[in-house]
């Protein structure tokens, strides 16, 4: 009864019970961050010294894996505009020093299947607030929901209840993405009428005011028509099953795209402008 | 001091448990510790509920419905706790609250002991707490929420699984 009042004045009130999460996190953040190093010791440990029976497997693997990257590699300087969007996306942390962002290593998980967030080991003594993005050099992960002083927590792309303001990257159609506690994202707006390929980019809009715009968030792996707007769903771009890492932008502030030899003040580039150079500035 | 003694209901003797001082709340911080943390490393993890099956093996072996239901008030409060703020502070609360307290009924009544009435008592209370929770969100909440998928299924499945194993670790916290 007492439990239902509660979910009552939470709803009313718009309040998170923040002393009794404050208090709980508190008290296992700790343990779960002497866990994290602890296990990564035990698994050094392990993989330098007893589990080598399979290397020369894993040599023979990394040969071929070696000649797969060359030819993409090939394919890849082909490609000379898209190589560059890429490499400076995955230097994203150098190419950008004038933003200030902080790499925090996760620490736990969502103690329930009801939602999908990590635990980050670094909080509000690190300068982070809620509503920041977060990101890895692979794309978009989610947003801090709660910031501690010691830890954060963050949901991730796919809870049900987060969303990034996204467009294609080849059409520019723009649509949220969302998640449904799948591993899968969904592109919830795009109209019919609209063309849409399979393996499409699908990048961050920045009109969420959350990210900068042209950040990965995944690719088009399914379409179906709907009514009125088509079921798209995407596949997340960073590995949001497997996070140890993780990239804080640490601005509350829109990150506002600006165009190469502009000298003027950084502006917010107009909906639907093509390939803005990668710069991003406060 | 005699740590096991027998419940007489009518005919039939059902055997109450006590434990080593400390151990249940060793073991119900472990297990929220463990599944905040594994799926990290191993994402299929999520599928487990430990602070589940650690309130579904105290309350079916303490036998106590007062106790089961308190226990399963706090684990499922904890769990709340470190779900993240868009799980709402009694979501986990609840669910477990009813399944303690049915756990503990239920022990007083059955034997709870054998590897088989385990698996089966822990498939049904892992469906009931989805279906609470599955209730919750939608009349108290108001979200939507699917009652059943294939999900639910071979997650009951997989946790009354791990939970004929887990139970007889915990086994041994018993006082003998």
């Amino acid at each position: 009864m007492l439990q239902v009042l509660l979910l009552a004045v939470q709803i009313k009130r718009d309040s998170q019970g923040r002393l009794i999460r404050v208090w709980t996190v508190g008290a296992v953040s700790p343990f779960e961050r002497a866990g994290s190093y602890g296990f990564d010791w035990v698994r050094n440990i392990w993989h330098h010294y007893f589990a080598l029976q399979n290397t020369t497997k894993d040599n023979e693997q990394l040969r071929h894996e070696i000649d797969a990257l060359k030819l993409q590699n090939a394919q890849l300087q082909g490609k000379a505009a898209e190589a560059d969007r890429l490499a400076s996306l995955l230097n994203f942390r150098q190419s950008h020093a004038d933003v200030p962002m902080i790499t925090a290593r996760v620490i736990g998980a969502s103690a329930g299947a009801a939602s999908q967030t990590i635990q980050l080991d670094r909080g509000e003594r690190d300068g982070i607030k809620r509503n920041m993005g977060v990101i890895t050099p692979d794309g978009v992960v989610g947003k801090v929901i709660e910031s501690y002083a010691n830890a954060s927590q963050v949901l991730l792309l796919t809870d049900k209840e987060s969303g990034v303001g996204a467009m294609l990257a080849d059409s520019r159609i723009q649509s949220p993405v969302g998640g449904q506690g799948e591993p899968l994202l969904v592109m919830k707006y795009v109209p019919n009428d609209d063309s849409v390929n399979l393996g499409e980019r699908v990048i961050t809009s920045g009109m969420d005011r959350i990210f900068p715009r042209d950040l990965p968030v995944g690719f088009v792996i399914e379409i179906k028509s709907g009514n009125p707007f088509k079921q798209i769903r995407v596949k997340p771009a960073a590995n949001l099953e497997r996070l140890e890492e993780v990239i804080v932008l640490l601005s509350l502030h829109p990150l506002e795209m600006k165009k190469e030899g502009d000298t003027s003040d950084a502006q917010t580039p107009a909906p639907g402008t093509a390939n803005p150079p990668p710069v991003v500035k406060r | 001091m005699n740590d096991a003694f027998d419940l007489r209901m009518g005919e039939s003797h059902i055997e109450v448990h006590k434990f080593r001082a400390g151990a249940i709340v060793v073991a119900t911080l472990l297990a929220l510790l463990i599944q905040s943390w594994t799926p990290i490393h191993f994402a299929k993890a999520a599928l487990l509920d430990l602070p589940l099956l650690v309130t579904i093996y105290f309350g079916l072996s303490r036998r106590n419905p007062s106790t089961g239901l308190l226990l399963g008030m706090a684990i499922g409060l904890l769990q709340d706790s470190l779900s993240g703020n868009t799980v709402p502070l009694g979501l986990y609360g609840i669910a477990k609250t009813i399944i303690g307290y049915l756990a503990s009924s239920i022990g007083a009544r059955l034997d709870t002991e054998h590897p088989a009435a385990r698996f089966a008592l822990t498939f049904a209370f892992y469906v009931a707490h989805q279906g609470i929770i599955v209730l919750t969100r939608r009349i108290l909440l108001a979200q939507p929420e699917t009652w059943f998928n294939m999900h639910l299924l071979g997650a009951a499945l997989l946790n009354a699984l791990v939970a004929v194993f887990l139970f007889l670790l915990l086994d041994r916290l018993r006082k003998s």
